[in-house]
């Protein structure tokens, strides 16, 4: 079955791969992953799809909090969650084709964000389903690129992911290591994840 | 203070007695810096590998991390093989590797290797030194993290210039990780349950792994031992666990375990696992694995719980933590321990009856269990044994009976050759006064033998027992029996001459051809105290390890050795 796990990890050098290497060596599936900082640029939040009987879920759950770099972490299908990616397709638009793309988008609720003579830009965001609905409707000869950011989950209701109090740093008296604290968050962007 | 006077003061701050090394141009800075001190005793190796593996044996038998320096680059990747058996094995352990300066990272200078990213599939955690303000909480961070929970290996990649660059000194006490909790304690709900199985179990079973040794929960495991009246196995990282020579111990189980332990796992109704992870080797089919049984898991570590068996009673906390509260209930609930004389251990007894360890004792030739046999009776069972990986691993841990834990050190996990005389070295600067004998087989010994120069520079007088068959016995073996005896490539061809080998390196060699010599020659060398000795036995060359499950068969579906009536492996439900 299809999970969607939502982790929060540190936003240091190397944890995106610390990520990617535990699916790669033990041979679990990534349908999509995501990561972005969040609100404290500390951390960064991953949504990972993933596949896999209720048994190596659950394995995948332990050795993802293995890692020492992950904070926490959830699995939205525990409970009521919305999924969101967002989807950029260029399209062939030609002659009687051209009305026909713009009627789909729009039963879509897509937007064309981009048109020359000969193609459109469309934009698409809801749950990776209706993404995949789109494209099967669209005349397969039609589509001259796709682009998708993976799938972006977050429960509903009152259940929330986050580090909470966070727990202060074991912090150094000395006035070098305090700015030096506060240049390593300044630091901290999502290039430095990889 | 410089990072590199950082480095050795947050390692005197750490209580670190040995550092495994070898140097090179990107540690040079921090090498000047232990010049300069003796708090801190570098031992010199010969190769890294056989620092990691010294570091790893001391770890194994003190219980405290094995701490390794090198340079970058080679220096790195020599000690991969390393921090993987420690990995494999859950060994505590430090590696510092020396890097680059910063500015040249990623530019291929020269001796750069990505330290971090080849290790990171091998480690518990590792960390690249961005800066000289990191460095010390960074050491006291991978010292915590690499002794807590279930321990583990962790790499510190320092580059050369933040060995350079200075900061004011502050080495953190404690040290917080929000993303890093290990558990303790069981959950106590789950520890009751476990006791409702105790108390119904008709035919139980305990079987348990490195995590006691781990866990030092060794007195625990005795005390609950004895508290239930249970029969106990352990796996070969388990080994000392459990006193061998206790009546409730039935010997190691798995691939080449004890015919009592394997047909026990077979047949029982309740299984107890402490600090133990299923491994294939001892699982054999999981298809056939304990097919009576309802199982207790308690592992520090949640992802081995249900990770190759699914677990009835899964209990996520310290061996020695679990141990306890569980003998605390019994001893509360007043739990009749069960006696011998009950069915299940009378069945027990019947199977132990059949003595499937035994071997031809009556010729002249050397039988390697022989020399085992009397190494333990020379040495009272009171040695450090390390091993490498083959025939006489099995032998060692068949017929050397560990009363204590700690005392049998070995890559079991990873499977290392080569693992034996450096971790021997390890061991021994740990316990000077001990007798520490390394068994191993001439094809295993070579592969680190530069470690006889780092054994005579720092006066290790180990005892290494070599059971040279002239094969590599256990491919031998398994080409014997799984590929119609076309030995590729399994005999040991130009074979050095061990004596002289031994002697070229300083110490004492000796060659036995005679089962009539064996103790004398192991009173001797033992009686040697300030000398590393080589013992080269001249052994049986065709003797095979037995029991033995082959691959995808069960724990009822055993070989044992030619010449014992073969149980008929019986699947029935024991009444
Ligand atoms: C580094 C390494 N390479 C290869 C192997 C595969 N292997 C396992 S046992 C063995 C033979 C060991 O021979 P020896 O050390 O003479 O011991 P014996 O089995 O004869 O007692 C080999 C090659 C291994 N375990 N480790």
């Amino acid at each position: 079955m299809r999970h969607i796990l939502s982790i929060l990890l540190e936003n240091h050098a190397g944890a995106l791969s610390r990520v990617a290497g535990l699916f790669s060596a033990r041979a679990f599936n990534i349908e999509s992953l995501t990561v972005a900082p969040t609100e404290d640029p500390t951390v960064s939040r991953m949504t990972l799809v993933t596949s896999g009987s209720d048994e190596i879920v659950e394995q995948i759950v332990k050795q993802l909090n293995k890692l020492i770099d992950v904070i926490k972490l959830i699995d939205l299908n525990d409970g009521p969650h919305i999924e969101r990616e967002l989807m950029l397709v260029k399209v062939l638009a030609r002659d009687g084709g051209r009305e026909e793309v713009k009627r789909l988008v729009d039963i879509f609720r897509g937007r064309i964000i981009d048109v020359t003579d000969t193609t459109y830009i469309v934009e698409l965001t809801g749950a990776s389903r209706k993404l995949d609905a789109f494209i099967e409707a669209v005349n397969g000869e039609l589509i001259m690129e796709v682009v998708r950011t993976g799938v972006s989950g977050i429960a509903r209701g009152t259940r929330a992911l986050n580090v909470g109090t966070p727990t202060a740093a074991p912090r150094t008296p000395t006035k070098a290591a305090k700015s030096a604290d506060r240049a390593a968050r300044g630091a901290a962007n999502p290039a430095h994840l990889l | 203070m410089r990072g590199a006077e950082i480095f050795v003061q947050a390692l005197k701050d750490e209580g670190v007695e040995y550092l495994f090394g070898y140097p090179g141009g990107a540690v040079l800075h921090i090498y000047d810096e232990l010049f300069k001190q003796d708090a801190v005793r570098h031992i010199l190796v010969r190769h890294e590998q056989g620092a990691t593996h010294a570091a790893d044996g001391y770890a194994r038998a003190t219980g405290k991390p094995g701490v390794v320096l090198v340079t970058s680059g080679p220096g790195a990747t020599n000690c991969v093989t390393g921090i993987a058996t420690a990995y494999m094995d859950s060994i505590p352990m430090v590696v510092f590797t020396g890097q680059v300066p910063t500015h040249l990272i990623g530019n291929d200078a020269f001796q750069e290797v990505d330290a971090i990213g080849i290790t990171r599939p091998c480690v518990k955690h590792n960390f690249l030194v961005e800066k000289v303000e990191d460095l010390a909480p960074t050491i006291r961070k991978a010292f915590y993290i690499a002794a807590s929970g279930r321990p583990g290996p962790v790499v510190v990649d320092i580059p050369k210039d933040v060995t350079a660059d200075s900061c004011e000194y502050y080495y953190p006490k404690n040290i917080e990780i929000r993303s890093y909790k290990p558990t303790g304690k069981g959950h106590p709900g789950q520890i009751r349950k476990a006791i409702q199985l105790i108390f119904e179990a008709k035919k139980p079973m305990v079987y348990t792994g490195g995590g006691i040794v781990l866990d030092d929960a060794a007195e625990d495991l005795k005390e609950f031992g004895h508290l239930t009246g249970f029969p106990i196995t352990n796996t070969l990282m388990g080994l000392g666990g459990y006193p061998a020579t206790d009546p409730q111990f039935v010997g190691m189980l798995g691939m080449h375990g004890t015919y009592e332990a394997n047909m026990a796992m077979h047949h029982c109704d309740v299984l107890i696992a402490i600090g133990a992870r299923f491994d294939d080797r001892v699982t054999g089919n999981l298809e056939k694995f304990c097919p009576y049984a309802k199982i207790v898991h308690v592992d520090v570590d949640p992802s081995s719980i249900s990770k190759n068996v699914p677990v009835d009673v899964p209990i996520v906390g310290s061996a020695r933590e679990v141990l306890r509260e569980m003998n605390q209930l019994l001893r509360e609930a007043d739990f009749k321990p069960r006696d011998k004389s009950n069915p299940w251990w009378r069945q027990i007894t019947e199977w132990s009856a059949l003595d499937c360890l035994r071997y031809d004792r009556t010729t002249d030739v050397i039988k390697p269990q022989y020399v085992i046999e009397e190494l333990y009776a020379v040495t009272r069972g009171d040695a450090y044994i390390t091993s490498d990986v083959g025939q006489h691993q099995m032998w060692a841990a068949q017929y050397y009976k560990f009363d204590k834990p700690r005392r049998w050190i070995n890559s079991g996990g990873l499977g290392t050759m080569g693992f034996g005389l450096p971790a021997a070295l390890g061991v021994q600067l740990g316990f000077p006064d001990s007798i520490v004998c390394c068994v191993t087989g001439e094809a295993s010994l070579v592969m680190c033998i530069q470690e006889l120069s780092t054994a005579l520079q720092y006066n290790l007088p180990v005892k290494i027992i070599n059971l040279n068959n002239r094969y590599m016995g256990m491919v031998r073996q398994w080409q014997e029996f799984f590929y119609d005896r076309r030995y590729s490539h399994s005999y040991m061809d130009a074979l050095p001459d061990f004596v002289k080998l031994a002697e070229a390196f300083g110490h004492v060699g000796m060659r036995i051809e005679h089962a009539r010599d064996v103790q004398p020659a192991l009173k001797e060398a033992t009686g040697m105290k300030d000398r590393l000795v080589m013992m080269d036995f001249l052994t049986d060359q065709t003797e095979n390890v037995y029991p033995m499950i082959a691959s995808g068969k069960g724990h009822h579906e055993m070989h044992l050795a030619p010449g014992n009536p073969q149980p008929q492996p019986s699947d029935r439900e024991l009444a």
